[in-house]
């Protein structure tokens, strides 16, 4: 069975249509790359697939563990097992990251029904994690997302994914706006943070992220649906030759 | 933003039938004679209602707010009610079991304060104090607390002494009728040396439809005393709006401290129509009479149609602080024109402002401020923070931000935000697990946090929920 199974989705969002007949399966543990032209559907995918409220869905259907994830609140497919990390993060004034996360993880075990970890357990465990991503002890202390760096904000996104533990991810433009050097990091977390049966959705707009995240499929995603889908290789010779 | 959303309902609207004795409406020199009267009040006491009335027939009812009322017809007031049944403050049993409803509905377990809580809780329900738990451990430390009423009777020198000095009868339109009418509130007195044993406090309610609630509250700190008062407001829904034109002075001398915290959450009229509602026109000031006094007013303000009021500190007292935390909610068609006045006197004193103005829907939200440094106040120095978050694009936010200054050797900061809460913020927070609920207040508990870190802890709480409450329907 899928993992995620999308059937003919169309959406709009203020009456403009985005998604016009969109077909994609990602089956467990497979990366998926999702790669397209600006203004192509691809950040409004992941976004739907989060549950963004703005985006009217006028057909199709989205399974996710053999469920209808169209009927479900942004949080419900959290406990699901569903992870996006943003394009562009939101910064939350006033808000230690520590108690974001804390806050954020208990949430998602209440919501999977299991315990809630004690301060302490939580402490050890972002711990780990922020070691393993290379994020200073500080980050724990500072208002979630402001002041920080893209690169930062990036590293923070995969620490919750870290954190959270999802079976499908998707990572919108996780490259964008960063160096080389922040790319590397970010995309060495992401193989460090997945466990081998996590299944990717990659969205990017350049081949050089999947030097690092190596996919099984590459889509290519023009006008509101997957125009072309291929290898590995495909990201490569869309990279030499560009969409058209 | 959709309108559906804007429906907030308002969780406390019932009324309590209980038997009042109400004046006749009107208000007279007859009326002011009457309610003296009624208390048996001192020869003084009657003298400085009947004073305050004089001035108050003499003086126009204001409105150089940022807000609009219609003039209020105060002899379509009636000026006292009380609960027929007066039971003794012994015991609890003794109160009309509909009161005890009362309060169950409104979530303030009673019986369950005074067991787990440190707390002493003394309910004005209407305008007579009904009873006063914990009386005898405060005793044993010489605290006072009791309503203004019942300490007129067994202080009647402390009264006569401080009543009116720091918010004097001719003050402004609201005081004066104050003075000339309140019918109750509270009274706390802290000897010299002594620390409270708990934190005071009180839960106003009012109850008598077309009832004006004229409270008086004064808080007496002696020398190196410090005292934590707690003052917390629900009311029901009325359609007629209400006056609730109190006056709260606080006095701390050398050394002393006084910690004053309000949690407010009146009917704030329809949302939609702005019908009904609290008109919560206050006058609250501190005198730091004593050099080293410190007064710290910390408030939540979430409720009432409109709200108006200044809490304010005198620093007479070399070396004297003053603090004034304040969040003011407006959602619906609220209007809300608040802020403080510093006004340093003595050397070295010091002031912090720090003001969280959110609103949302139609509402108004205007923070007014006044930094007054006088040529004596050698050293003086003022922090102020004024940030507001605007929820929707109907709602309007201001900040009038005064600073007058006579000497050049002030220091003064000032900082100022306005941000918006939008949907990406809440939708971020979903994709991480949380509810829109919990959503919201995360992001608002985050914006108040250095309000909210001031209040006591179990009221912290009790604020963080009603802030998240009040917006949940105004985020579509």
């Amino acid at each position: 069975m899928n993992l995620l199974e999308i059937k003919d989705l169309y959406a709009e969002i203020e009456g403009k249509p985005i998604l016009k007949g969109l077909h994609l399966k990602v089956g467990k543990g497979e990366i998926h790359a999702i790669m397209g032209p600006n203004g192509a559907g691809k950040s409004t995918l992941a976004k739907i697939l989060a549950g963004h409220p703005s985006y009217e869905i006028t057909n199709g259907e989205i399974w996710f563990k053999g469920q209808n994830l169209l009927e479900m609140e942004p949080e419900e497919r959290v406990f699901l097992g569903l992870f996006m990390s943003f394009q562009y993060p939101l910064e939350i004034a006033g808000v230690s990251n520590r108690h974001f996360l804390q806050t954020a993880l208990n949430a998602q075990r209440k919501g999977k029904g299991e315990i809630s970890l004690t301060s302490d357990e939580f402490e050890s465990l972002l711990e780990r994690k922020m070691a393993l991503m290379e994020i200073r002890p500080e980050f724990k202390e500072r208002a979630v997302n402001e002041g920080f760096s893209g690169g930062e904000k990036k590293r923070n996104e995969i620490l919750q994914m870290a954190l959270f533990d999802p079976d499908l991810a998707i990572l919108d433009e996780t490259d964008s706006g960063l160096d080389i050097d922040a790319m590397r990091i970010v995309a060495a977390g992401v193989n460090k943070m997945r466990k081998s049966d996590t299944s990717l959705i990659v969205i990017t707009h350049y081949q050089r992220l999947l030097d690092y995240i190596k996919p099984d499929f590459v889509h290519v995603l023009s006008d509101g649906k997957i125009a072309k889908t291929g290898g590995a290789e495909l990201a490569l010779e869309l990279e030499a030759k560009g969409y058209q | 933003m959709t309108a559906e959303f804007t429906a907030a309902e308002y969780k406390y609207g019932f009324t309590t039938d209980i038997d009042s004795e109400v004046f006749p409406k009107g208000l007279t020199e007859e009326t002011v004679r009457a309610i003296s009267a009624k208390k048996g009040e001192p020869p003084f006491l009657l003298e400085f209602r009947l004073k305050a009335f004089r001035k108050w027939k003499e003086m126009v009812e204001p409105h150089w707010l940022n807000a609009h009322y219609p003039p209020i017809d105060y002899q379509g007031i009636s000026y006292y009610s009380e609960p027929k049944s007066k039971p003794r403050l012994e015991s609890l049993s003794e109160i009309d079991p509909e009161i005890l409803r009362t309060f169950e509905k409104l979530g303030i377990p009673l019986e369950e304060q005074k067991r787990i809580s440190n707390v002493a809780v003394d309910i004005v329900f209407d305008s007579v104090s009904i009873g006063t738990t914990f009386r005898k451990k405060l005793e044993e430390a010489g605290v006072v607390l009791c309503s203004i009423s019942e300490a007129v009777h067994r202080y009647p020198e402390l009264i006569e002494k401080y009543l009116g000095t720091v918010v004097p009868a001719h003050d402004n339109f609201y005081a004066a009728l104050n003075s000339a009418v309140f019918t109750d509130g509270s009274f706390v007195y802290i000897p010299k040396g002594v620390r409270s044993p708990m934190e005071l406090s009180t839960y106003f309610r009012i109850n008598e439809k077309e009832t004006g609630q004229f409270e008086r509250t004064l808080i007496i700190a002696e020398s190196n005393s410090y005292v934590s008062y707690l003052e917390g407001c629900t009311a029901p829904a009325f359609d007629t709006n209400q006056l609730h034109a109190a006056v709260v002075e606080l006095v701390a001398m050398e050394g002393a401290e006084i910690k004053y915290s309000t949690v407010q959450n009146w009917y704030s009229g329809d949302p939609k129509t702005g019908k009904g509602g609290i008109y919560n026109f206050v006058t609250k000031r501190g005198l730091c009479a004593g050099n080293r006094s410190k007064i710290s007013w910390t408030q939540v303000e979430a409720g009432a149609a409109i709200t108006w009021k200044y809490p304010s500190c005198i620093l007479r007292g070399d070396d004297s602080v003053g603090e004034f935390y304040s969040v003011a909610l407006t959602n619906g068609k609220m209007q809300a024109d608040t802020g403080t006045k510093m006004i340093h006197i003595g050397k070295r004193t010091r002031s912090t402002i720090v003001s969280k103005g959110i609103s949302a829907d139609q509402s108004h939200n205007t923070y007014r401020g006044l930094v007054k440094i006088l040529a004596k106040a050698e050293g003086a120095r003022n922090y102020t923070q004024c940030d507001s978050m605007l929820v929707g694009d109907q709602c309007s936010a201001n900040t009038f931000p005064v600073i007058d200054t006579a000497g050049n050797t002030a220091e003064l900061e000032h900082e100022a935000s306005t941000s918006k809460l939008n949907e990406e913020q809440i939708f971020y927070l979903q994709t991480r697990g949380l509810s829109k609920e919990e959503a919201i207040q995360l992001i608002v508990n985050g914006f108040c946090k250095e309000v909210i870190r001031e209040l006591p802890l179990e009221f912290a709480q009790e604020a963080q929920k009603l802030l998240a409450l009040k917006l949940e329907h105004s985020v579509g």
